[in-house]
């Protein structure tokens, strides 16, 4: 992995077209480039292409046409399975592998890359520190934790080959308030510590408000616009009015709790 | 008390039957899921197998078994030995409760956890090995249990065209209308089935993910 200074290009959408077989377009237009170290919050409704966007990123979905690089190269050249494991990826249901221990779930990329036995244990303690859980959970299995728990481990398992690019796709929106509110926390902590490139899709404006550098806002398969969260709230443009409006008070606050 | 009667005074006969039963189960069962488990994974994994594969093996369960063994007898090598041709035809009835199951177990594994395990960069082959075939486990082996237990009442007809086993006591106790000599047969037949599916249920309650 080259090194990565601040604000430097890491993935870049170029004119990225998507289309299903006799369907209408899931996502068209769209240009976006997102830099190291940020977090870039993809915001929209259900159907307005955040998800298919993060997918275009990891190659679980290739461009109808159009281009996305990551660090430079075209996704559609790069060996897919290296690229997938260069990039963290969280979802909303975690996807735990049930028949694994926590410690096997975290560990499998090292695993599969051949890092010897003792390795990867230091690597689980430590991951599993970092994201808030005791290491002692390393040996239960997906079933005996909390949802919340769950979703730690989630994150832990993405980081585990340290990834310089980390894909959420609505990771706490599963959660109670809660737990979410707490998750929410430590990933800005984390963040801070980490600095991974980071693309996270919500539905949520408070969410996007609080962990974005940057929001980029999505509706029917278009970007509408990309706006820090202080500059979302000022917006004139209508459909951002909107999501303010809708979510009412108290927003200021939200956007500037991420940040300081 | 005929029944114990005979049953000790014949024990030798009884036990080699009953061995030349579970061979011709053991072999027929564990071709069918060398055979079986694959065609599954295929018809799971492209969906464009699956009713070609599913139907063929089908249409092979609706044949009736001694129809069946008469049908396979002109087939070269195979009609030679009727050892052979029991174990073909046994071999076929097992396939479609494994393949059935191959598919259905793989088709069941949870979404999100293929999407995570794709999405963290494993290959398809680790996919397969390290999460499908793992998770579907259970159900295979649940449809494994049926292809035993139906082989080992079937196995018995294959007395009918000379291949021994079990049915060997039951078609002779048929023919001297001798009920001991039919029980000689369905007792260890039943027996045999009874415990596979004890044993091979028991197996699948440890395999069964939490």
């Amino acid at each position: 992995m080259e090194p990565t200074s601040p604000n430097q290009l890491v993935i870049e959408f170029r004119e990225v077209l998507y289309v299903l077989p006799n369907a209408k377009p899931l996502l068209q237009d769209l240009n976006l480039k997102v830099f190291s170290s940020e977090t870039l919050v993809l915001l929209g409704r259900s159907g307005s292409g955040k998800t298919t966007t993060l997918k275009l990123i990891n190659r679980l979905l290739t461009p109808s046409s159009g281009e996305v690089r990551v660090n430079g190269e075209p996704t559609a050249g790069s060996d897919v399975i290296r690229l997938r494991r260069s990039i963290g990826y969280v979802i909303q249901d975690v996807g735990l592998f049930p028949h694994f221990s926590v410690e096997r779930n975290i560990g499998l990329v090292p695993r599969i890359d051949g890092w010897p036995a003792e390795r990867i244990r230091a690597r689980v303690e430590e991951l599993l520190h970092l994201v808030g859980l005791n290491p002692e959970i390393a040996s239960r299995y997906p079933h005996q934790l909390s949802g919340g728990q769950r979703q730690r481990v989630g994150v832990a398992r993405s980081l585990a080959a340290d990834p310089t690019i980390l894909l959420m796709d609505e990771p706490f929106g599963a959660l109670d308030a809660i737990t979410r509110d707490q998750l929410q926390r430590e990933f800005l902590a984390l963040q801070r510590r980490l600095k991974k490139t980071v693309v996270f899709v919500t539905h949520d404006l408070r969410e996007a408000l609080r962990l974005g550098s940057r929001i980029a806002l999505m509706e029917a398969g278009r970007l509408v616009t990309v706006l820090s969260p202080q500059d979302f709230l000022r917006s004139s443009d209508p459909l951002a009015a909107s999501y303010v409006q809708a979510c009412g008070e108290g927003l200021d606050s939200a956007a500037n709790r991420g940040r300081s | 008390m005929n029944v114990i009667h005979f049953f000790l005074q014949h024990h030798e006969e009884i036990l080699e039957l009953t061995l030349e039963h579970l061979w011709l189960v053991g072999i027929s069962t564990a071709l069918a899921v060398l055979i079986g488990i694959p065609l599954g994974i295929v018809s799971a994994h492209w969906p464009v197998w699956n009713r070609p594969v599913l139907g063929t093996a089908n249409i092979i369960q609706t044949v009736p078994s001694l129809a069946l063994f008469g049908f396979l007898l002109p087939v070269p090598w195979i009609g030679a030995r009727a050892d052979r041709l029991a174990i073909l035809a046994l071999t076929l009835y097992a396939l479609l409760p494994v393949i059935r199951n191959t598919y259905t177990g793989i088709r069941g594994v949870d979404s999100s956890v293929l999407e995570a395990g794709r999405g963290m960069g494993l290959t398809n082959r680790q996919l397969l090995f390290q999460v499908e075939l793992p998770l579907a486990m259970s159900v295979i082996l649940s449809g494994v249990r049926v292809a035993v237990v139906v082989s080992v009442g079937l196995a018995t007809i294959a007395a009918a065209i000379g291949a021994g086993g079990l049915g060997e006591f039951i078609f002779r106790g048929l023919a001297m209308v001798n009920n001991d000599l039919i029980l000689a047969g369905a007792i260890p037949a039943a027996i045999l089935a009874l415990s596979a599916d004890f044993g091979l249920g028991w197996l699948e309650r440890c395999l069964r993910p939490r």
